[in-house]
């Protein structure tokens, strides 16, 4: 079993790599669709903004790679709200209002409408899922940790929620295609266990 | 729910854990990475670790041991101590930190803040607050290099002002860190945490005196703290981890068990 994890270079892949080190998975590291082909499953990481993940694969000529993969592909984070069609964080300043993403799933990520709560959403916080296999073996109402500012709202391919203000998507899932908004590798056991889950699909 | 967190403060000097009472008299705890791991498995919910003496002795510090906490660990941790430069930042959050938390350096040139939140965002960038009571003046002041008795200073600035003026400019997590109740198990300072309770928009983490169960669930339930940061009750084993979390979700609390 060969993990890929797709390096945009608009992130830090540190946490990832360890945590998947942790489960003593076989990683290769690549902007590269040639070289991520020889993998078996593909994380798609990203911390930052949509934009830099966006460029990254835009950059690196993924955008064709990722949608058409018929891998097993696990988003984090950004990895994730990549995924919806659209999303609403654009940078300060630009003359824009929303970005184009990949459009694997529907919908548009937008900012948390947290009802007055502190924003960046950040911390461990309860999430409820549909006992879809990336979830095998953890407890409903499980905490996983996150931080984050914008938010895909619940959809069809919702597989797991949460609520903060208001509730999103935690996990996502179209066919081969799956994202958690909250952060595995630093989930503590729960987080282990879903990157364990993920690696076993 | 957000969950209130729990946060063990591992205080590093040359590489080894060490922990003073009221920052001063510092003993040996023992190896870091290995203090890391059972504190993660043990359901800490975030780790902190304060390089002691960085700031007060003005040199640059061997970090490697970052990756190492970050290579056994998958909880988050921010590390502290001596970051002077997004260039220091930039660094530790390289080796695997998730945050970085500034306190004299900020005191010194408070544009630091800004420019780190620029440039990592602010869910990276903590601002850690030495306070100290003065009962003669009756007031909260700020102190700065407190990494050992004879380099701490007391700033012009007084807690509550110092508190306003971070957020301002970018601090994404506040550390109250009342020197007054340090090392002395007594309980978080209540009056304080609420007065910057008030104040503050950000996430605000209790410092500073646990010594019993209840002194945390009085930081939450009487000040609304985001989370609660204690060491040696952790280190000396006076506290377990498990039986603290178990204990405050019995009383209510929303906590990850």
């Amino acid at each position: 079993m060969r993990i890929g994890v797709i390096d945009t270079k608009a992130c830090n892949l540190n946490s990832v790599l360890q945590a998947l080190q942790r489960l003593q998975a076989e990683v290769i590291v690549s902007s590269d669709a040639a070289e991520l082909q020889h993998a078996d499953k593909l994380i798609l990481p990203g911390v930052g903004t949509a934009q830099a993940v966006m460029h990254g694969i835009e950059h690196f000529k993924l955008q064709d790679f990722i949608v058409n993969s018929t891998k097993p592909l696990l988003g984090i984070c950004l990895g994730m709200q990549v995924q919806a069609q659209t999303s609403d964080e654009v940078p300060l300043k630009a003359d824009f209002n929303e970005i184009k993403t990949l459009g694997i799933v529907p919908g548009h990520v937008q900012k948390i409408n947290s009802q007055g709560l502190r924003l960046p959403h950040m911390g461990w916080n309860t999430v409820r899922h549909t006992d879809h296999p990336l979830f095998r073996d953890i407890a409903q109402d499980s905490y996983f940790y996150f931080v984050h500012s914008y938010c895909l709202p619940l959809n069809d391919f919702t597989i797991g929620r949460s609520e903060y203000g208001q509730s999103f998507s935690a996990a996502i899932a179209r066919d081969n295609f799956m994202g958690v908004q909250f952060h595995p590798e630093k989930s503590g056991a729960v987080g282990s266990r879903l990157l364990q889950n993920f690696i076993e699909l | 729910m957000l969950a209130k967190r729990i946060i063990p403060c591992l205080d590093v000097r040359d590489g080894l854990v060490v922990k003073g009472v009221q920052f001063k008299h510092h003993e040996i705890m023992g190896d870091i990475v290995a203090l890391a791991a059972r504190y993660a498995a043990e359901g800490a919910d975030e780790l902190v670790f304060y390089d002691i003496t960085a700031s007060a002795e003005g040199r640059r510090v061997d970090r490697s041991w970052i990756s190492k906490v970050a290579a056994v660990i998958n909880i988050p941790f921010a590390v502290a101590g001596g970051i002077k430069s997004v260039e220091d930042a930039q660094e530790i959050l390289a080796f695997g930190a998730d945050k970085i938390s500034i306190n004299s350096p900020a005191l010194s040139d408070p544009t630091l803040i800004t420019r780190l939140a620029d440039r990592f965002g602010v869910q990276c960038v903590v601002v850690g607050i030495d306070s100290y009571f003065d009962a003669v003046s009756n007031t909260y002041q700020v102190k700065q290099f407190t990494g050992s008795e004879q380099s701490t200073i007391t700033t012009k600035w007084q807690t509550l002002a110092w508190v306003q003026e971070v957020q301002h400019r970018g601090a994404g997590e506040i550390v109250l860190n009342m020197m007054n109740q340090d090392g002395m198990k007594n309980g978080y300072d209540l009056t304080q945490l609420k007065a910057v309770r008030e104040i503050c928009q950000v996430p605000l983490i209790a410092s500073g005196g646990a010594g019993a169960m209840e002194h945390f669930y009085d930081a939450f339930t009487q000040a609304d703290a985001d989370g609660a940061l204690a060491a040696s009750v952790f280190h000396k084993q006076l506290i377990a981890i498990p039986a603290l979390k178990q204990y405050l979700k019995e009383k209510g609390i929303a906590i990850r068990t």
